[in-house]
């Protein structure tokens, strides 16, 4: 095999897996239409007054939470990455378990904590000062940070990371002033990833559905995911639900292809905490600054997390652990989420090395640069596609050809496994890159190809970032209730289906039990999977 | 040969009885480095040359022993406080700024910079033959003229101790002598001592013509210390010989 | 391919063997999954199966149907499979989804207000079960919908806080704005919706007005009933809207009086759950027997401490917690055909009335 032949197989294996990904999304949205008969009307939805209304604050909401992220997330990263503190792979990893959370026991958790009756409040209260009334959009901003926050730390920490290590000796030598730091060498390097962080957390909030219920206290704040679900559930009307998913998709391209244009480095990359040598001295004034900074930070998202910690543990744990459906559902959580984490893994790298394949070591042709462009927002959009819609369009499909109960587990695995590949690909993406750069032309120049090359060259490269893409979509997958809400049932339930049974039916004791051992288990997973894949001992990059 | 007016100025480096633990190796460095002097540091990868210009500049903190420059203790000092510039093999220059703002950066890190500030980093540039590449870019100059923007910004700090961490290491042999030559002209200041300079090098050929004396290191500790000509004879130890005979072998 | 044979690279061994427990372990689990649906399927042989369609609550472990099973399986020489959904909407959604081919024979758990839907769909027989000794409370009946229970929306409130509760819609809207109450939304919730028509049962064209004097008592407006559940048993809020057996859960399972549902001066709002056999069906027969059993009295008498609501008989005998309820003289229905005309209309009066910033 010459290398040539590689790179084209490499290309069409990476576009075939996009296509399938895609084609998994369009098939749903396809097999749904064809239900629902005409051509979604889009001009009458947009001139729609509720439609537009709907449209103007799901815009702000995702706008808004997409810009208190980011700048929450700088100050707290550029702290913690000057701090010396221990702990800093110990904040990074509790910065992965927000994403892996069901979103409305996060929302619960952080509402114990800032809501009416939260801890906050009740301190306020005690020392005679009015309590906190966050219902609206500070709620829903409230809980997206917690939600979003971390997740854009991790990316900004992974752009301070590739810093070169003599950038920091020159700062520290030339005795650069913490201002003269950051815009020197920080900002240049925020530069890079912002865009990217910002185009992720802002699909991740504008589908945002039972925090801007929960915390949004009323109908004035709705999104257009609250339309699709109305339009699909409750006045079953798929043609409406496909239109208000078809605008949805639109506005999130749009966004997509500014946050390109933007950002040289549009898929961001993560941090591992890696220990980065600086030697700015910071003033005691300043290091205290750093420190307190971390600490709110760090509190910040903590806190919803041990409140979850608390109400779990006045749980019957005893019973609920040596319950028949407890345990089975945690097995089959977990067959669910090993499997769609391999089958994300393995399409994502797909798609990375076809984007790779497709970089050019000289000139750029318009042709590849667009085919790449392609492949990175094809794994990007699987975000705004509503899982209520691919869900129910692939059961009108199956059902053609097959028992949808005995189908079930597949589609959640797919829909699970889909719904991992646009953090999957961030993980990973970088570590590839920067692999092809140092050793691509070693590897041409010795013919490795294939297996070959994937096992010398590719993979050892790859194996932090894949271990932690590995863990986090086996914990996304984990806490995932999109897919399982659609296709659950007595027979085939996960962890997070049987909390959500239960909170449905007075059992709240039991749905926080079950948080706590969710947590649990999603804890221990990312652990033993990066270790299972790193050795015993952490290799730093 | 360097004029002595050692009597008259403490010596630019000691490092005394410094202990360092880096992965495995337990290293030791004792030296002395004369005002004035060119001190090229040989050996093979792995000894701990760049790890004992990582601790006289400051960016390591040694686990016992003390370092004096120009006579006076840095050990507790920051890389800041330490009068001396450093040299790196590869990314010496932010990628965002240009040549005129890279070098600006020895002197300050503000964006205004003074009529007389202008002028002394033109004439900085100038010095290192890059007249007219002011507002060129890093990645728009060769890896040479990189490497002249960096030794342009060293000696505009006017520290009096210059280290070098194979700063000319990925330039061909006819561009290093060149570079080796600049590097003896701007050492070179009016009137006073020249600055001194600690060159780590994987080729001993330059320091034949440029150092007065050459350290050789081994397994985290300078296993020989001499003048340029009997070290790189080979005679001094035969570690150096067997070094050196393999690094012709390879080359 | 190039051989790489030489090449000593020592890492390797570890990464090749994690890449290989990797692909195991999902292989593995791929497996598992398509035993353990294999074996879901390899249930049905010989005996007749019967598949109802419900929301999980009912067929979960602890909700009424795994002793239903028990007690139809005894009598019918036949296999009884309950297959839940989210809830009574996803019960005809699905079956629209489906159409004529379903597997369902019965559908149980929809709620009054969607048969004008259900109907519409053709999907139904005619239950030919004898309802005229049933006391459904406004006197329900239908050829079609089989009622099996219900329950009345209601204000619970917690004791600990809620010293004065509410005697009446008129109360609840007057309140002290402090006091909050959590509600579910009409346009994602039955209970939601439930809301929506008492208020429009009692002020009618003024429940526009009503709407906007309530608001400022409520807390958020959740998407279903668990989220607003959940604050309210986690203290956030005092108030919630739920039913009116709500208390009886908390009595028999917690042994807890302190959740109490506010009886209201205007009547509560009635849910009436209703069952009913699919045209398709190839066990029709088998299908009106369940109906019929499902009104038995035997079956009823399981319904009130497994689903929390009230039996459509009066000659079950209730558990003393039942009899602390709050006595409802005045039930509040809006017939179905008027709620399917206007439902569109009245939520986006509710939209316009509570939305408005």
């Amino acid at each position: 095999m010459t290398t040539r032949t590689d790179r084209r197989i490499r290309i069409g294996l990476g576009i075939a897996a996009a296509l399938l990904a895609l084609g998994f999304l369009i098939g749903g949205v396809a097999a749904l239409s064809t239900v629902g008969g005409a051509v979604p009307d889009l001009a009458a939805l947009l001139h729609d007054p509720y439609i537009r209304a709907i449209l103007g604050f799901t815009l702000l909401q995702a706008g808004l939470s997409t810009a208190l992220s980011i700048i929450l997330a700088i100050p707290f990263s550029l702290a913690l990455h000057r701090s010396r503190i221990s702990g800093k792979r110990l904040i990074m990893r509790l910065f992965l378990l927000p994403q892996a959370l069901p979103v409305l026991v996060g929302a619960l958790a952080v509402i114990t904590i800032w809501g009416q009756n939260g801890l906050v409040s009740r301190g306020l209260a005690a020392l005679g000062l009015p309590r906190l009334d966050v219902y609206g959009l500070t709620g829903i901003l409230i809980a997206h940070v917690f939600f979003n926050m971390p997740l854009a730390a991790r990316l900004v920490v992974a752009g301070l990371d590739r810093v070169p290590a003599e950038s920091w000796k020159l700062a520290g030598q030339l005795a650069l002033s913490p201002l003269a730091v950051f815009r020197l060498i920080e900002w240049p390097a925020l530069r890079r990833v912002l865009p990217g962080a910002a185009a992720l957390i802002f699909m991740l909030c504008i589908t945002s559905f039972t925090i801007v219920l929960v915390l949004g206290g009323g109908p004035a704040a709705t999104t257009l995911e609250i339309a699709v679900y109305q339009a699909l559930r409750y006045d079953f009307d798929p043609g409406r639900a496909i239109g208000l998913s078809v605008i949805q998709i639109a506005l999130t391209t749009l966004v997509l292809i500014a946050a390109l244009r933007l950002g040289r480095d549009p898929m961001g990359g993560f941090g591992f905490g890696a220990k980065a040598r600086r030697f700015d001295s910071p003033s005691p004034t300043r290091a205290a600054l750093d420190g307190l900074i971390v600490v709110i930070g760090t509190l910040f998202v903590a806190s919803p997390f041990v409140a979850i910690l608390v109400s779990g543990l006045a749980a019957d744990l005893a019973r609920l652990v040596t319950e028949v459906a407890v345990r089975r559902a945690a097995l089959t959580s977990l067959a669910v989420s090993l499997a769609a984490a391999t089958l994300s893994l393995v399409v994502s790298i797909l798609v990375l090395m076809a984007i790779e394949a497709l970089r050019p070591a000289g000139r750029d042709s318009a042709g590849r640069r667009a085919t790449r462009i392609g492949l990175e927002t094809a794994t990007s959009l699987v975000l705004v596609v509503s899982p209520v819609i691919i869900g129910a369009g692939w059961f009108l499909l199956l059902r053609q050809v097959t028992n949808v109960l005995a189908a079930a587990p597949y589609v959640v695995v797919a829909i699970n496994a889909v719904m991992a590949m646009p953090f999957i690909v961030r993980i990973v993406g970088p570590a590839l890159a920067e692999a092809q750069t140092h050793n691509g032309r070693l590897a041409e120049s010795l013919g490795l190809t294939g297996l070959a090359r994937l096992a010398f060259v590719d993979f050892p490269a790859m194996r932090q970032p894949l271990a932690l893409a590995f863990a986090f979509a086996a914990a996304l997958s984990f806490g995932d209730l999109g897919a399982i809400a659609l296709f659950g049932s007595n027979d085939f339930s996960t962890l997070p289906y049987l909390l959500l049974q239960r909170m449905g039916s007075y059992r709240t004791a039991d749905a926080a039990g079950l948080a706590l051992i969710l947590g649990a288990i999603t804890v221990a997973l990312m652990a033993t999977v990066e270790r299972g894949f790193t050795g015993s001992r952490e290799r730093t990059a | 040969m360097t004029q002595t007016n050692a009597a008259f100025a403490p010596d630019a480096l000691v490092v005394d009885g410094v202990e360092f633990a880096h992965g495995g190796t337990a290293m030791h460095f004792d030296l002395t480095v004369k005002a004035g002097e060119w001190l090229a540091l040989i050996g093979p990868s792995g000894a701990g040359k760049s790890t004992l210009l990582d601790l006289a500049a400051g960016f390591l903190a040694p686990e016992r022993g003390r370092i004096l420059i120009a006579g006076i203790d840095v050990t507790a000092l920051s890389p800041a406080e330490r009068p001396l510039s450093m040299v790196f093999q590869d990314n010496n220059l932010f990628a965002h700024l240009d040549a005129f703002r890279n070098v600006a950066l020895g002197i300050t890190p503000r964006l205004r910079v003074s009529r007389e500030q202008r002028r002394a980093v033109e004439a900085a540039l100038a010095a290192v033959g890059l007249e007219g590449y002011a507002a060129r870019l890093p990645r728009q100059m060769s890896g040479g003229e990189r490497q002249r923007v960096a030794l342009a910004r060293a000696f505009l700090r006017e520290r009096p101790l210059i280290l070098l961490d194979e700063p000319f290491a990925a330039l061909g042999p006819a561009l290093r002598s060149d570079m080796l030559d600049l590097l003896a002209a701007l050492r070179q200041r009016n009137g006073a001592q020249p600055a001194t300079v600690v060159m780590v090098t994987h080729h001993p050929e330059d320091a034949t013509a440029n150092a007065d004396r050459v350290a050789y290191l081994e397994a985290g500790s300078i296993a020989a210390i001499g003048p340029t000509t009997a070290m790189l004879s080979g005679a001094a130890d035969p570690r150096i010989s067997h070094y050196l005979g393999m690094r012709t072998k390879n080359v | 391919m190039t051989s790489v044979g030489e090449m000593k690279v020592p890492p390797m061994s570890a990464s090749r063997s994690a890449i290989r427990t990797a692909l195991a372990g999902a292989l593995a689990c791929l497996t598992a999954l398509v035993l353990s649906s294999a074996a879901a399927s390899a249930a049905d042989s010989g005996k007749p199966t019967l598949t109802v369609y419900t929301y999980d609550s009912f067929s979960a472990d602890w909700g009424p149907g795994p002793k239903l099973k028990a007690d139809f399986e005894a009598t019918c020489d036949c296999t009884l499979d309950f297959v839940g959904l989210e809830d009574g909407v996803s019960i005809l959604n699905r079956l629209k989804l489906e159409g004529p081919s379903t597997k369902a024979d019965v559908a149980l758990g929809l709620t009054t207000d969607l048969i004008p839907e259900a109907k519409a769909t053709g999907l139904f027989a005619k239950s030919g079960v004898d309802t005229a000794a049933l006391t459904v409370p406004t006197g329900f009946s239908d050829p079609v919908f089989v009622p099996y229970d219900y329950a009345y929306l209601a204000v619970v409130y917690d004791t600990k806080t809620v010293k004065t509760p509410p005697k009446s819609l008129a109360d609840l809207i007057a309140g002290d704005p402090a006091q909050k109450l959590a509600i579910e939304d009409p346009r994602t919730s039955t209970p939601g919706l439930g809301l929506l028509l008492w208020m429009k049962a009692v002020y009618g064209d003024q429940a526009a007005e009503k709407w906007t004097a309530l608001k400022p008592r409520i807390l958020t407006v959740t998407p279903g009933w668990s989220e607003a559940y959940g604050l309210f048993t986690k203290g956030e809020v005092p108030m919630v809207l739920s039913y009116t057996t709500s208390p009886a859960y908390h009595e028999v399972e917690e042994k807890t009086d302190r959740y109490q549902a506010a009886g209201f001066a205007e009547g509560q709002y009635l849910q009436i759950e209703v069952a009913a056999a699919l045209k398709g069906s190839k066990h029709p027969e088998l299908a009106k027997k369940f109906l019929a059993f499902v009104i038995s009295r035997k079956a009823q008498a399981i319904l009130p401490t497994t689903n929390w609501t009230l039996p459509v008989r009066d000659d079950v005998t209730l558990p003393d917690e039942f009899s602390h309820l709050v006595k409802v003289d005045k039930p509040l229905l809006i017939d179905a055909d008027t709620v399917a005309k206007n439902r569109r209309a009245w939520t986006d009066e509710w939209l316009q009335a509570v939305g408005a910033r």
